[in-house]
């Protein structure tokens, strides 16, 4: 079809201009403006790494990405990129992309733990699957089969994976890599507001006047973020502060007015210094939104002896004497501590004293086991606790530069609480891993929340603590779609007998399938592995060998064991070398997907391009392995290991229709409903995009039976997302339709007739908070349901065990300083940081795979001061070893460029699977929230 | 003025070559000129016309260097045979403390007085050559959150700073740009190295290649430290088109008054 010149002019400025205001043209004139641009298509996507969550444009041309440009419509980045999202284009294209099903195998071709990787059919993969999983459900019941998921899962994906494993496989077994990442911030907000996720946005980063930096590299981790907030810093310099604390120096101190280092751990003493300025002057400067306290708060206490996440003493890898005496040192406080001098102070209004000995338990309630057990205190007792925070007690231990003169460190937390405290200060506290991966981690976010409610800085436009994320979908998928071991989607709950039968009867499964107990959590799985419990476990989306503390244990434990691990990735990384089967997994662009950001944006995308090679996506093959269990198979009687049943619902199961002999795949996923999305070639959504799920595809893959996969023949995508999106509708997480996300560039939920919402909880912007407060008149509703009645009491436990409801408020919680279980000493001198650089992507499967970004950042070097250098006979350039109490590695000296940590810290990145740092680092984890804290151990430097 | 006598080996053959075979070899002549201004010496290195005398071509710095950043001029490469030097876009100068490359240096033509302080090795002197970067085509300069040079500079905040502006475009994100200062910036090339573009957008020239110069005769009156340059400076005799002739002799000249 010739177009006419003004054709091509009405055609692509009418296409340019309606992407620029993110509204969708007719598509008769989209496929104009294609045509026009003949020989490549542009297609909206979102970008593949970090949780800023940036609008991106891909180019394909002949079947493949060939460019990538910054989407000028996206509201977060408005056309620009980091250098990691300026190479989208260029990240599934590496060299060794996994192409085809790789199983260890002996000469005869049977599975061999000990044999060569050889490549075998999607039916053959699927059949050794299936042994495995049947094998080990066989032999552990549900808890024996695990799944390594993801916080970069597609919405879609990760729904399709939940469901099967809890709904099908009764297995909640199933925890996402973002347990690393953010599970801290989680339980801080379920604690704090009893519902999920972060109630400001972007958008207060050009409202607000302060930006506070806790614990995050935002120069790095999130670049398009802080060019915003260098962008507000411009804006007015004067009156804009921006203030960096971190445990070392790095890039987001450049643009910083003030930059605190603090020693590990004592970020907890800093917020509660700022909280007791806040209290302990109010009488005096009415400083504290009595008003807004007094509607809105509640305060609360929890125990203290509560541990460190480790394993304890009765675990049968312990008692086997898998765990070296060097790591039982640390281990072994676990178990007990002696209170120290440091903590001493801050555990005195909990009856504790220096030198005694500190009994590690978990909490009971109702005699049952509840590691986030608290109660509600009165204000007195908060006042009490705060007590021991004064500027000399907490200087004294947080300064964590030695060479800093203590009277300017001290200055600097004063300008520091006045800053919070400034009355008509708008301020915002940014955080990410520093806060998150912490052994106290659930307590610092908290923490947080308690100097922005006194303040009545909170829910409001320029003003709040706000968690930022880490991975593309850690919001989007593991946490809304709920892929937690004790999570289900829209905020439910597995423990929550009434959340478990609203899934039972959204997934038309009998009642009591699903299995109450949620208890494996990323470390657990590990560990259970360890343990012999767990004997099949899959890797999803994610690096699980590389990525976590402790390495060598859960290595050897995959390596050397019965058991049988499947990794499904795009590369060859260090997961993929310790299984017994790989899976090619499409990747991104490779699949209709969606994501959600950090600010709630849930961003969708079409199937760009067919994967490569006999690539399939991670929904297609949980979707083929659900094809390969029966009810009968799947649905019987189990006993845990806790003694509780799960029944068998076999003849539930008849009475809604199923028989024995239904598969998993017809009551999941090829049901009625799924079957009422439509393929259709003429609908502007589809037309012209492939869905290699939908149709198959013209590779023609042979798939699960051996046979040329030919397509489910519905909209399995839609399905998925439509289904799981109804959890959250008329619930607070309400998102729009499928259509909908493919018209715009995304929308922050809760989404109420076809509105965003900006600030939760705020009754000004907040459907849901207006609602709730329209008899009150109160400014804010903390809506979430949530533990959302306490019992009573003070600091040292519950007195009256009454609960009492508190509808629409919030909690601050009295939460002490204390050490973490690993501190350097004489043997292991030095504290061992570690963290991420700008160029590279988690363990490095995609970014390492990029020349340019390769070759600007080849290798995870070990920064560390000049005279730590000295001190430990190491020189700049040349290799040292790092070594704790678990493991060593080798990494090139940096005393210079763009980490400077001061003395007694030094600072290693995790991408490089060369530099294995997971060997050294320890695998403790905040108990509350099971999140290992990745920033602190203790090593010794020496000559390598 | 001595001459060398490889160096005059060197020229005298090229004289040859060039006579014999005429305008074939002009044009690889004056590649190899071009070539060689522009080439990266290792550090502590004397100005190239002097570099060149001193040198005899051993190859103890390359052998003393652990990266394998200098390599050795090969026949054919358009550069003068057997002297060192690098290409920092393969191998930078990591700028080792110790400069292992130097000392071993048997003529001086890499001068340790060049890269040391209070009789210290002092890498931080070196300076084998400077960064430039091309604005055009460095995407720091799109608003694209890079700066991949900066985190790689060893001097980062002194050779290489940020210059924060506001990307009046999006009206809410700032551009970071890179930009070299030439006072501390040493050559060493890591930047380029790690530039991420598909040719770098910043790379190392010569100093001499690179960088202007401001005559001595005006010094900054905002900065104090600029008042050294006055120990350079010197009164000459200047001459213009308008002042060659001798004042008596512009005088008597009234003709041009009159010339219609």
């Amino acid at each position: 079809m010739a177009l006419s010149r003004r054709d091509f002019l009405k055609s692509t400025a009418a296409a340019s201009a309606a992407s620029a205001i993110g509204m969708s043209v007719p598509s008769s004139l989209q496929a104009k403006a294609d045509e026009a641009q003949s020989g490549w298509r542009w297609d909206k996507a979102a970008c593949r790494f970090c949780g800023t969550g940036c609008g991106i444009m891909m180019a394909t041309k002949e079947g493949k990405i060939v460019a990538v440009k910054g989407d000028p419509a996206a509201p977060v980045n408005r056309g620009l990129n980091c250098i990691k999202g300026y190479f989208n284009a260029k990240i599934m294209y590496g060299a060794d992309r996994l192409k085809t099903p790789l199983l260890r195998m002996n000469d005869k071709g049977e599975f061999d733990k000990q044999g060569k990787f050889a490549p075998v059919s999607w039916e053959r993969a699927f059949d050794e699957m299936e042994v495995h999983i049947k094998k080990a459900l066989k032999a552990s019941g549900p808890e024996g089969v695990g799944v390594f998921a993801s916080g970069q899962y597609t919405v879609m994906e990760g729904y399709a994976a939940l469901k099967m494993m809890k709904g099908g496989l009764r297995s909640n077994a199933f925890d996402p890599n973002a347990r690393h990442c953010m599970a801290s911030a989680v339980v801080g907000f379920y604690q704090t507001f009893g519902i999920d996720e972060p109630s400001g946005c972007y958008d207060d980063i050009e409202l607000t006047d302060t930006v506070v930096a806790w614990g995050s590299n935002m120069a790095e981790m999130h670049p398009i973020l802080w060019s915003r907030v260098t962008d507000r810093k411009l804006s007015d310099p004067e009156r804009v502060k921006v203030i960096n604390i971190s445990t070392y120096r790095h890039r987001t101190s450049d643009l910083a007015d003030m930059e605190i280092i603090f020693t590990p751990n004592t970020d907890l003493a800093l917020w509660n210094y700022i909280a007791r300025e806040i209290v302990m002057r109010d009488d005096a400067e009415k400083i504290i939104d009595w008003d807004f306290v007094k509607k809105h708060i509640v305060f609360a206490a929890s125990p203290v002896n509560i541990g460190y996440g480790m394993r304890k003493d009765n675990e049968k890898s312990i008692k086997e004497g898998k765990y070296t005496p060097l790591e039982m040192e640390t281990i072994q406080k676990e178990m007990s501590k002696v209170v120290s001098a440091t903590e001493a102070p801050a555990l005195k209004p909990y009856g504790y004293k220096e030198g005694d000995v500190m009994k590690n338990e978990v909490p009971l309630v109702d005699g049952k086991p509840e590691m986030l057990k608290h109660w509600e205190i009165s204000f007195e007792e908060y006042k009490k606790f705060l007590e021991p925070y004064t500027l000399d007690y907490v200087a004294s231990i947080s300064k964590g530069n030695p060479d800093e003169d203590i009277e300017e460190f001290k200055k600097k937390l004063q300008t520091l609480a006045n800053l919070y405290i400034e009355k008509g200060r708008k301020v915002v506290s940014f955080w990410t891993m520093g806060m998150n991966q912490h052994t106290r981690g659930t307590w610092v976010n908290t923490l947080s929340y308690n100097v922005h409610f006194l303040l009545n800085k909170q829910a409001k436009p320029g003003d709040g603590a706000f968690s930022l994320t880490g991975q593309p979908s850690a919001c989007g998928t593991a946490r809304e779609v709920g892929t937690f071991c004790h999570r289900l989607p829209a905020d439910m709950m597995v423990a929550n007998p009434q959340h478990r039968e609203i899934t039972e009867k959204a997934w038309k499964i009998p009642a009591t399938t699903l299995n109450p107990v949620g208890n494996q959590h990323i470390m657990k799985i590990h560990r259970d592995i360890e343990d012999g419990v767990i004997k099949f476990a899959w890797v999803n989306v994610c690096n699980p060998y590389q990525d976590t503390a402790s390495a060598k244990h859960w290595i050897k434990a995959a390596r050397e064991m019965d058991n049988f691990i499947v990794t499904s990735d795009g590369y060859p990384g260090i997961s993929a070398k310790v299984s017994d089967l790989i899976l090619p997994s499409a990747m991104i662009y490779e699949k209709w997907g969606a994501y959600g950001n950090a600010e709630r944006r849930t961003q969708h995308w079409r199937q760009q391009v067919l994967p490569v090679g006999d690539a399939m996506s991670d929904t297609w093959q949980w979707v083929e392995l659900s094809k390969r269990f029966k009810i009968k198979e799947v649905w019987g009687e189990y006993t845990l290991r806790n003694g509780l049943k799960l029944p068998s619902v076999i003849e539930e199961a008849k009475k809604m229709g199923y028989s024995e002999d239904t598969t998993l795949f017809d009551i999941l996923f090829a049901n009625e409903r799924a079957k009422s999305y439509k393929l259709d070639a003429n609908d502007p959504i589809q037309k012209g995009y492939d869905n290699s799920e939908g149709y198959g595809d013209s590779r023609n893959v042979k798939g699960s039976d051996g046979e040329v996969f030919k397509g489910y023949g519905f909209f399995i995508q839609k399905y998925l997302f439509e289904e799981y999106a109804d959890f959250g509708r008329g619930h607070a997480h309400d998102l729009a339709d499928f259509d909908t996300y493919h018209k715009v560039r995304g929308l922050k939920w809760p989404v109420v007739d076809g509105k965003e919402t900006q600030w939760r909880f705020n009754a000004q912007y907040d459907p849901y908070a207006a609602k709730a407060t329209k008899e009150s008149g109160n400014s804010h509703a903390f809506y979430g349901t949530l533990a959302k009645a306490l019992v009573q009491g003070d600091l040292m436990g519950v007195k009256d065990p009454t609960p009492k409801p508190l509808p629409n408020k919030a909690k601050i919680f009295a939460r002490p300083y204390m050490d973490p279980p690993e501190m350097p000493d004489k043997e292991y001198p030095v504290w061992l940081s570690t963290g991420r650089v700008l160029e590279h992507w988690h363990s490095g499967t995609m970014t390492m795979r990029v020349p340019e970004l390769y070759r600007a950042v080849p290798e995870a070097l070990c920064y560390m001061h000049p005279e730590d250098a000295k001190r430990y006979d190491v020189k700049q350039g040349e290799l040292c070893w790092v070594e704790s109490r678990r493991g060593k590695v080798k990494a090139r000296v940096e005393t210079r460029g763009r980490n400077r940590p001061s003395r007694g810290l030094v600072f290693v990145p995790w991408f490089d699977e060369k530099v294995f740092i997971n060997k050294v680092c320890l695998d403790a984890t905040c108990p509350q929230s099971g999140q290992t804290d990745f920033k602190k151990c203790a090593v010794k430097i020496y000559k390598a | 003025m001595g001459t060398t006598r490889r160096e005059f080996i060197l020229s005298t053959s090229r004289a040859i070559g060039l006579a014999a075979l005429g305008g074939l070899v002009w044009g690889a002549y004056v590649d190899e000129l071009t070539a060689n201004k522009l080439m990266l010496r290792p550090p502590g290195a004397l100005s190239e016309r002097d570099f060149l005398r001193q040198c005899i071509k051993c190859g103890l710095c390359v052998e003393a260097c652990p990266f394998d950043t200098l390599q050795l001029a090969r026949a054919g490469s358009n550069k003068p045979l057997g002297t060192p030097y690098f290409e920092p876009r393969d191998v930078p100068c990591y700028m080792c403390p110790e400069i292992p490359c130097v000392p071993v240096c048997p003529t001086g033509a890499l001068d340790i007085t060049k890269v040391s302080t209070d009789n210290k090795l002092d890498i931080n002197k070196a300076q084998m050559g400077v960064a430039v970067v091309d604005a055009k085509n460095c995407v720091a300069f799109w608003g694209i959150q890079c700066d991949a040079c900066y985190r790689a500079c060893p001097l980062l905040d002194k050779a290489i700073y940020l210059e924060y502006s506001k990307n009046e475009r999006t009206g809410k994100h700032a551009f970071l740009k890179p930009i070299v200062d030439s006072d501390y910036c040493t050559g060493c090339g890591l930047c380029e190295r790690a530039c991420v573009t598909q040719k770098a957008a910043i790379f190392v020239l010569p100093r001499e290649v690179a960088l202007g110069k401001v005559g001595d005769h005006y010094i900054k009156g905002w900065d104090s430290s600029d008042d050294k340059r006055v120990k350079n400076a010197e009164a000459t005799t200047t001459t213009t088109e308008i002042s060659k002739e001798s004042a008596i002799d512009s005088l008597n000249d009234t003709e041009v008054l009159l010339d219609d």
